[in-house]
Order: structure tokens, then sequence, then C-alpha cells
């Protein structure tokens, strides 16, 4: 992989994923840059969410997982790190939007009034401040107390990747964020991503294998094992991956021929 | 040739067939029909005679005057709606906190603590079968175990608070079953979203979930309420039957449902009887259309659809 000027924002060592017994994910040694967008991408299957869910902890939530390996953020062993912590500093967007059921502005000051902000007035600094940067803010100014899911579905997405923003993370995590969504709005998330980037890390899954190859700087290729387990076959810079992969399986795959 | 002469037959038959399904088509809806119409008819007969029998009788003087007692029933029965209010509010209070508790234990938590022990599994599992069983149990065995624990054992006698008891005891796995299924219908999507934004699990039950199955939990608390204006026999064993006015929760008391039963049991005047009938029915009328009302208001603003 040739060196550039960012530098590593996770570092990821050995990592095994087990669901009980099953091995989801084995053994995958990779880093992150930062403030930069690394696509994750391959078949259905092949652990793509679970390695996402392995970042902020959210595999926490399902019983019976256990991890093996370490995964460093900044340096820092991720276990060490206070959980409540970890997941303000890395938000997430998740495949189908989930606004809360509540006015737009409730949705936006969730995050900072979970982590105790009480101020009206820095609420709605906020809460205008992370709308703008999701280029949101104009189209919803008027509307900051109807309800979030009168929003249509690209709004929502926006709206969430907004609410995320609002508790400063450095990274975001995202998960088929455009899949539900009409290739518009998908293009409007792409463009935002693009500009998030100058401030944020930026992991992103996704299934569109035209969208890794335009929107991110990094591309790291998942595949499914025999075993069922997910494995990484190939991981650098985006154009490079994309015009000269180094295996044989990379290319069959973003050439359409098998996933 | 013969091919033909089978297909116009074929067709004749499934023509035939086809009658034939029109007919029994006809003859089940008819049938359901009826049915239909027996049900609410037979519905609409009984508030129809309790109302015509009990209506009359009624005026401001009934409704404000206490029950004076006695084998003729002389009175009105103003006493027993202040009674009856003191009775819901008392047992929703009680029972609100214990099984909307209760819900969020089994949805949010009993699977952690399962898994984490045996024991505590095995409690779980007794505590919903508990939960089923005793949605089922006949409200009388509630009376007694009221009348037994509450009104003997720990002295409370009949009174409010023995009686709201036993009633919280009634109306609790209707509110814990209500609001565990309001919960489950939470979308995983939510709890989600706001873990990762860093919010507690504790803050995410109380600010995501809890509202979000707010029309279910309320539902199921006002179902409750229908219940307690209804109940007799818990009360009949728990509250007494004194128609003066309770001063404090320890005081014995008779709510409408039970003036209903004691003045048809006990005196001879079975048209007030009918009279306080009447205004039990018109308040579990309008009970169940403020239902309707409230939960398609708070189930709009949860999903944001006028």
């Amino acid at each position: 992989m040739t060196e550039t000027n960012h530098s590593n924002k996770f570092t990821v060592e050995n990592l095994e994923f087990f669901y009980g017994d099953f091995r989801a994910i084995k053994n995958v040694t990779l880093a992150i840059r930062e403030n930069a967008i690394t696509s994750i991408i391959g078949p259905s299957g092949c652990g793509k969410s679970t390695f996402l869910r392995v970042f902020n902890r959210m595999n926490d939530l399902i019983p019976n997982v256990s991890i093996k390996g370490e995964i460093r953020k900044e340096g820092q062993p991720l276990r060490s790190i206070d959980i409540v912590d970890l997941r303000k500093s890395i938000g997430m967007i998740f495949q189908r939007p989930n606004p809360f059921p509540k006015s737009i502005f409730d949705n936006i000051a969730f995050g900072p009034r979970a982590h105790g902000l009480k101020s009206m007035q820095q609420l709605e600094e906020i809460v205008e401040r992370s709308l703008r940067q999701a280029v949101l803010w104009d189209e919803v100014k008027d509307t900051l107390n109807k309800s979030a899911l009168a929003l249509s579905g690209g709004q929502q997405q926006r709206l969430c990747i907004a609410r995320a923003l609002a508790v400063h993370p450095d990274v975001l995590l995202m998960d088929e964020p455009a899949s539900a969504l009409d290739p518009i709005a998908t293009l409007r998330i792409e463009d935002l991503i693009q500009e998030l980037k100058q401030d944020l890390t930026i992991i992103i899954v996704t299934h569109n294998m035209q969208q890794a190859a335009r929107a991110s700087d990094y591309t790291a290729f998942f595949n499914m094992d025999e075993d069922r387990a997910g494995y990484l076959v190939e991981y650098g810079e985006t154009a490079k991956v994309f015009t000269y992969p180094e295996k044989k399986l990379t290319e069959d795959y973003i050439s359409g021929r098998f996933g | 040739m013969t091919t033909e002469v089978e297909s116009i037959v074929s067709i004749a038959k499934n023509k035939r067939n086809l009658k034939r399904q029109n007919l029994f088509q006809t003859f089940g809806y008819a049938l359901v029909w009826l049915c239909g119409i027996l049900a609410v008819a037979a519905v609409f007969w009984i508030i129809g005679y309790v109302l015509s029998q009990g209506l009359p009788i009624i005026n401001l003087e009934f409704l404000t005057t206490r029950p004076a007692g006695g084998v003729s029933g002389e009175g009105g029965m103003s006493t027993t709606i202040v009674t009856t209010l003191y009775l819901v509010v008392l047992t929703i209070v009680i029972a609100t906190p214990l099984g909307v508790g209760a819900a969020v234990y089994l949805v949010e938590y009993a699977g952690d603590a399962s898994r984490e022990s045996k024991f505590v599994a095995l409690l779980v599992k007794a505590a919903r079968m508990g939960v089923e069983i005793l949605a089922g149990v006949p409200s009388i065995i509630f009376g007694l175990f009221g009348f037994a624990m509450f009104v003997s054992y720990m002295k409370l006698g009949f009174s409010l608070l023995s009686a709201s008891l036993s009633g919280a005891a009634l109306v609790l796995p209707t509110i814990i079953r209500t609001s565990e299924e309001a919960l489950l219908t939470v979308p995983r999507s939510y709890r989600e979203g706001s873990l990762s934004l860093g919010a507690t699990k504790w803050y995410t039950i109380f600010n995501v979930v809890l509202p979000t199955a707010m029309p279910g939990i309320v539902t199921g608390i006002v179902l409750s309420v229908g219940r307690i204006i209804a109940e007799t026999a818990v009360f009949w064993v728990t509250l007494g039957g004194s128609y003066n006015l309770p001063k404090s929760i320890m005081n014995s008391g008779r709510s409408m449902a039970l003036h209903v039963y004691m003045l048809a049991s006990e005196t001879r005047a079975f048209d007030k009887a009918m009279a306080t009938a009447s205004i039990l029915i018109i308040t579990i009328i309008v009970l169940n259309l403020t239902i309707n009302i409230v939960s398609r208001r708070l189930t709009a603003r949860v999903t944001g659809k006028k």
C-alpha cells in the first residue's frame, strides 16, 4: 500500500469475531486512515456489518458474541475506552433511516441532552449547526417542531446524520446508508459524506460498487470463506483496488462476476 | 370432436359448480350477517333495557344525594360516584408503576439476566407464567386473597386501601401484558439509534422506548380503569359496603358496581339499582370512546401522522 499523509485512526490486528461457536470474521488486520472515507465491500454474509459494528461495540448488544484480537482507536485499546465516551465519539448511520418518533428538534437535541446539556440556547445552536452540516437546515428550519417521521426517506437519513453530528463525533460509521434511498437522495448523501470527511473519519459499508468507487478513498474487500467466516481479501487505495486489483478474487467481484 | 364435446361438458360442469359456489357464498354471507346482527342486537337489548328502566329515575337529586341505606334503598348515589373515583385513582396509582416496571424488566432486562444465571431464568419464566395465569383467574379469587392478606392479616380492614391493593393485583396482569406488547413493538433500530449516540440503556428506555410505547401502555391503563369500575366481587370483600363518603384511605366505601349489587340483592329498590347501572353503563361507554380518541391522538403524535 502506498503511504499517504493520512495517519491511522483505527488499527485492527488479527480480529476474530464469534457468534457463540460460529466464527463470523477471521484474521482481519488493517488500519483505518484518519479524515478519509474507507469503504467496505463484499458479498452478502461476509461480515461487513459485523466488522463495522466492532468499532463502536454495537455487537455487545447481541448475546454470546466474543472478540479476539486487538482494536485500537488512536492507539488506545477499544476495550479500555468507556463505552459512553466511545459511542459519543463514533456516530453511526443505519441501513434504514431511524429517526425517533419525536420532533426534528428533539431528534437532533437527543444526543446532547443524553449527555446532560440543558441550556436551550446551546441546544438551539447545536441543532442549527448540525442541520446545516447535514445540508438539511434550509428544508426544515421552519418545521423544527414537526415530527421527524413526516420527512422523506432521504431527508430522514440526513436527519440521522445531523443527529449523529450533534454529539461531535470524530468517526462516522455508515451501514449501507443509501440502500433504502432513491438515486437522487443517494447522490446527496454521497456529496454530504465528501464534505464531512474534512472533519471526520468515515467508514462506509456498501453493496454498491460504483458508490465505493466514486465516494471512497480506501476500499477493503471482504469475502466469505468456505467455513462461512468473513475475511479480508484486499485493502488499499480505492483507485488502485478498482483499477489494478492484486487479487483475482477482487477483480472478479468488482467486475460483477460474483456476489 | 370428442375433445370438443368434452370441453363443452366440462364448461357446463364448471358453470354448475360456479352456481353452486355462488349459492354457498350467499348462504354463508347470510349466516355471518345473522350472527352479527344477533350479537349486536343482544348487546343493544341489554343496554336498552337497563337504560329504559334506569334513565327515568335519574335526576340531579338522585346524583347528588347520598344513599340512605336500609331495606327500602332510599336516597341517591352521590357517595358511590366519588368512591368509585377514589378507588380508580388509588388503584391505578398503585398498579401502573408496578405493571409498567415489570413489563420494562421483562422486555429490556430479563433476557440478559436469564442468560447470566439459570436461577434468574427460572424466576423470569415463573413470573411470565404467573402473569398469564393471573390474567385468567376469576376475580373473586383476588377478592379472597385481598380479604385474607390486606383486610385480615395486615389489619387494614375494609378500606379504600385494602380494596385498591386488591384491585391493583387484579389489573396488574392486564397492565403488564399490554405494556409488554407495546414495548415489544418498539423497533430495535430506535434502541440502537439511541445507544449509538452514547446514551445509556436507562436513558434510552426512558426517553425513546417508553414514549414510543405510550399509546399501548395508556390503552392498558384505561382498560384497567374500566375493569375497576365494573368490578364487584373483589370490592365486595375488601371495600366493605359503607354508603358514607370515605374520609381517608382507611375508610370503608361503596363503588357504583357494588351499590348496584347491594341494591339489587338487599333492598326493594330495584329501580334505583337500574338507575345506578345506567350511570355505570354510560361511564363505561364514555370511557371506551375516550380510549379510542386518546390512543388515536397518541399514536398520531408518535408516528407523526395527522
